[in-house]
């Protein structure tokens, strides 16, 4: 070698040597993969372990092969990435393992009870089989408009003022309150409902305004930071260039300012809206549960979706089976609309929100 | 009141739109305020009965205090073994999608992800009740022939598997997606160039983000975990249908008597509650409004001394 | 239609900062000013205070007087809002209302102000004011477009043509060409040459050139030190100052030996 005339060779080898460090070949955690899955079915075929049992033994035995395997050839920091980067991915599937098997467990206990007498019927005088969510549909509807139409104008106006109007105390006590009211607890709202109405209404009230109330504690802030947040997305140039134009404030922020922001404003509405169209908590105290269908939202008791699948669930009747599938069925209608609602919000802010820069 | 706002030392005629329009969104705000101090007023108003009952008309203890104290216990502890499961699945969570998965898939995973927030907590109380809790009774049958030397596991183990543990679990799961997004957004604004930098020096992803993301976001981790806190406290409906309560301070977490907590007490109380009663229980729920109040303010007070302190860089 | 305007012993302030001090300077209708001088110098603040623009940072106010074609603009009873429609502004981004249509942009003065327009009068003032802005063959086909959805140098003549279509009687213009490339500023340049028959057009540019190219006057703005007033330093024709500036500060600040 050293009798080599080229000059340049005694360098080049050793900075490449430096540059290839031992590295397993990609397909190395794959295989071992492939490896965990067949020793698992293994396990479970031919030993008889449960499912459970053999899927987080073969993780750890995947996670321990391939961390001593990447620390033989590899080194230890190599080795501790490689076990870093199986422990977040493990993290993430954990995380959707639940929302896969409740979707699961809703759709499929759910799918049998839904026929369009279950949609049709209320509970009145049923005790076994039979009977529906005709009267918490309409409950619902009622009690999440009513809530929709307080916190909406509400919420819009304070976080306009908030962002167009707001400097001073006023505003900063607003900004904290915005924020404590974000952590009230359903429940506690549900409560505030009540201790508000027993006031005019005496002991034991109940009815679906009163739930709206409640719902609109809760949605408010919802509405006011997404409003908020949008609205601060909005660029001052071109409120400038309104203001430019002589168009006094008010009517630049409604007609420049709000047109820009509304695609956005709208999603935070309507993922608010179906933030509060599941509470539970709230409306079981305020509008109580009933067996029959009301459509007055300022007299009596109220059924709504959650309360309704509640309350299947604690005095299911008899034969009890009726009952659990009944709140099963209600269960994958109020997650349908809670899904839909979702996508709803999304589309409408993929589709109409102005592409600012071309 | 408005007129503090923008013009200058000058009173200039204005436009009657540009009178009435924020005396009209000023007055929202107002709205704002007035319903707060009417959440404290009405249910300080409502609870204040219970404070001085008479002993006997307190169901189960001899006076408030002794009334809420197992309650208060029980949520705590729900909320703590919560914040046990959710907090580390969550912080790889939020790692996973901001700097593990494709960047073409991490939005979409990250829409996924909160699609957990989305579904109604009744939903997760029938999953916890008929999915759930009957799936863990074989591992508290093992925890309580294994590991019974463990006060938390001392057993008997409950049969229906409706303990404090599965209900923590629970609300585990669905305070996750609150602190994956506060904990995915800070990631994200880890500075680029801190993070370069570490690659430059010839760091691994993984020491980078010992190095750079860690380090930047641990007050936001911090407060994301108390604001998840806030929440499983508050938590009512899931813990009312998955819990099977019986009011005892106990540091066993697997056996079939369990501590409530207050919210699912006041779900399950409330609708056949009448008389001094539910005032005891409107009580109760001030009490629990406090106390989430208190986490809630801590957790936003890291948020903005972590906003001045990178306002300052 | 164009106005003249007279600014006497012009102090401005953002709270109890001083931006600007002691301007004074006639500017004559029909005609094309520049203000040059380095950043920071209080020329655009000073702009701004022409159609009262600046109030709507909190705080901001001002002492002296402007007077247009003799009436005071600071004057009590006075309503900026109604000042600006007589005083437009093109600004240093194009910013075309992302929501409205090329022919809404034009419209949008007038819309927003909720004047009733026939559909024939609409379509002649979105007509005549892309003409004058020498952008009505580019986009006479796409009228109904998105304006976001046009070129830079195209926006921002958009913006000019939305500024004039209320028929202002001054014309400001605060470095309209700094976000633009060389095709398009001199699409503007051209622009601002035939605009200034019928406006009084007060223009802000950091580019020395374009003062010289454009403008029959010039006034060189600067300031003593960060935290310091800006000082109107000396105005005068164009080519004098250019040429044989007063003070040496000007001519410094021209030759390009600082700023």
């Amino acid at each position: 070698m050293a009798t080599q005339p080229p000059t340049s060779e005694p360098t080049t080898p050793k900075f490449t040597a430096r540059l290839h460090s031992p590295q397993l070949p990609r397909w190395v955690p794959w295989a071992l993969v492939a490896g965990a899955v067949a020793v698992g079915l293994a396990l479970h075929l031919m030993v008889g372990w449960g499912w459970a049992l053999t899927i987080v033994a073969c993780w750890l035995g995947y996670v321990v092969v391939l961390v001593a395997v990447s620390g033989r050839v590899e080194g230890r920091r190599k080795a501790k990435d490689r076990l870093a980067t199986s422990l977040v991915t493990t993290a993430f599937v954990l995380a959707l393992l639940p929302l896969g098997s409740l979707l699961w467990q809703v759709v499929s206990n759910g799918l049998p009870a839904i026929n369009s007498s279950f949609l049709n019927s209320s509970m009145r005088n049923v005790v076994g089989e039979g009977g529906g969510i005709f009267h918490a549909l309409w409950g619902t509807l009622i009690v999440t408009s009513l809530a929709a139409l307080m916190s909406i104008p509400i919420g819009l106006a304070t976080g306009i003022y908030l962002v167009e109007y707001g400097n001073g105390r006023m505003a900063r006590w607003i900004t904290f309150l915005v924020d404590v009211m974000t952590g009230i607890p359903s429940i506690v709202a549900g409560l505030f409902a009540y201790a508000l109405f027993v006031i005019f209404f005496g002991e034991g009230v109940r009815m679906g305004f009163g739930g709206a109330v409640a719902l609109s504690v809760l949605m408010i802030p919802l509405v006011v930071r997404s409003t908020e947040e949008m609205l601060k997305l909005v660029p001052n140039e071109l409120r400038e260039a309104s203001y430019a134009l002589g168009v006094p404030k008010w009517r630049t922020i409604v007609k420049v300012v709000l047109p820009t922001a509304i695609a956005g404003i709208i999603t935070g509405i309507t993922i608010a809206i179906a933030r509060v169209i599941g509470e539970t908590a709230p409306l079981l105290i305020i509008c109580g549960a009933t067996d029959s269908v009301n459509f007055n939202p300022f007299d009596g008791r109220m059924m709504t979706l959650p309360v309704y699948i509640y309350s299947q669930y604690k005095n299911p009747g008899f034969p009890p089976e009726f009952g659990i599938e009944r709140a099963w069925g209600a269960a994958l209608v109020l997650t349908v609309i809670v899904m839909a609602l979702n996508l709803v919000a999304r589309l409408i802010s993929y589709y109409f929100s102005p592409k600012t820069k071309a | 009141m408005t007129s503090h706002a923008v013009e200058g030392t000058h009173r200039p005629p204005r436009s009657v739109g540009d009178r009435v329009f924020p005396a009209l969104v000023t007055a929202a705000g107002a709205v704002i305020l007035v319903t707060l101090a009417g959440v404290a007023l009405f249910l300080t108003y409502e609870g204040l009965p219970a404070l001085t009952a008479k002993a006997a008309d307190i169901p189960g203890a001899d006076s408030f205090a002794a009334y809420v104290w197992p309650l208060l216990y029980g949520t705590l502890l729900a909320s703590v073994l919560a914040l046990l499961f959710a907090v580390p699945v969550s912080i790889g969570v939020a790692l996973f999608i901001s700097h593990f998965a494709p960047r073409r898939l991490a939005s979409s995973l990250g829409y996924l992800v909160d699609l957990l927030a989305a579904v109604p907590s009744i939903i997760y109380g029938l999953w916890g009740i008929f999915f759930l809790a009957p799936r863990l009774v074989p591992l508290y049958d093992w925890l309580a022939g294994h590991l019974s030397w463990i006060p938390f596991f001392a057993g008997p183990a409950s049969v229906t598997g409706r303990t404090i543990l599965t209900a923590g679990f629970v609300l585990g799961v669905m305070v996750l997606p609150i602190m994956t997004s506060i904990c995915r957004e800070i990631f994200l604004q880890t500075p680029r160039l801190h993070e370069e930098a570490a690659l430059a020096l010839g760091a691994t992803r993984w020491e980078m983000i010992r190095m750079t993301v860690f380090p930047y976001g641990r007050s936001g981790i911090v407060s994301g975990a108390m604001l998840a806190l806030g929440r499983a406290l508050g938590e009512t409906i899931a813990v009312a249908t998955i819990l099977s309560v019986s009011n005892v301070v106990s540091l066993n977490l697997i056996s079939s008597t369990n501590p409530g907590t207050i919210a699912a007490n006041i779900a399950l109380k409330f609708p056949e509650a009448s008389g001094i009663e539910v005032n005891i229980l409107i009580a109760t729920g001030l009490v629990l409004f406090i106390v989430t109040f208190l986490v809630n303010f801590l957790a936003r007070a890291i948020v903005g001394r972590r906003a001045e302190f990178s306002g300052a860089n | 239609m164009a106005k003249s305007i007279d600014v006497s012993d012009l102090d401005i302030y953002y709270g109890d900062f001083l931006a600007v001090e002691g301007v004074t300077i006639p500017i004559a209708a029909r005609s094309v000013t520049a203000f040059i001088g380095p950043s920071g110098c209080g020329k655009s603040t000073f702009l701004r205070s022409l159609n009262r623009m600046h109030e709507v940072i909190p705080g901001a106010r001002v002492e002296g007087k402007i007077l247009i074609d003799g009436a005071d603009l600071y004057d009590p009873d006075v309503d900026p809002v109604e000042v600006r429609r007589q005083i437009g502004m093109v600004f240093q981004r194009p910013n075309p209302f992302p929501t409205m249509s090329i022919a809404e942009n034009v419209l949008a003065g007038m819309r927003l102000n909720s004047r009733k327009l026939k559909k024939t009068e609409a379509s002649e003032i979105v007509e005549s004011s892309l003409r004058r802005a020498n952008l009505w063959n580019e986009v006479k086909d796409r009228l109904t477009k998105p304006g976001s959805s046009l070129s830079g140098g195209q926006q921002q003549r958009l913006c000019i043509a939305r500024a004039i279509a209320v028929q202002p009687q001054v014309l400001l213009m605060d470095e309209p060409c700094s976000a633009l490339d060389p095709i398009s500023t001199t699409a503007i340049e051209d622009l601002i040459h035939e605009l200034r028959e019928d406006y009084t057009i007060v223009i802000v540019t950091h580019n020395m050139q374009q003062a010289a190219r454009v403008s029959e006057t010039t006034a060189f703005f600067n300031l003593a030190g960060v935290g310091r007033p800006g000082h109107l330093i000396e105005y005068g024709p164009t080519t004098k100052i250019f040429t044989t500036p007063e003070n040496p500060a000007t001519e410094a600040y021209i030759s390009g030996r600082f700023g």
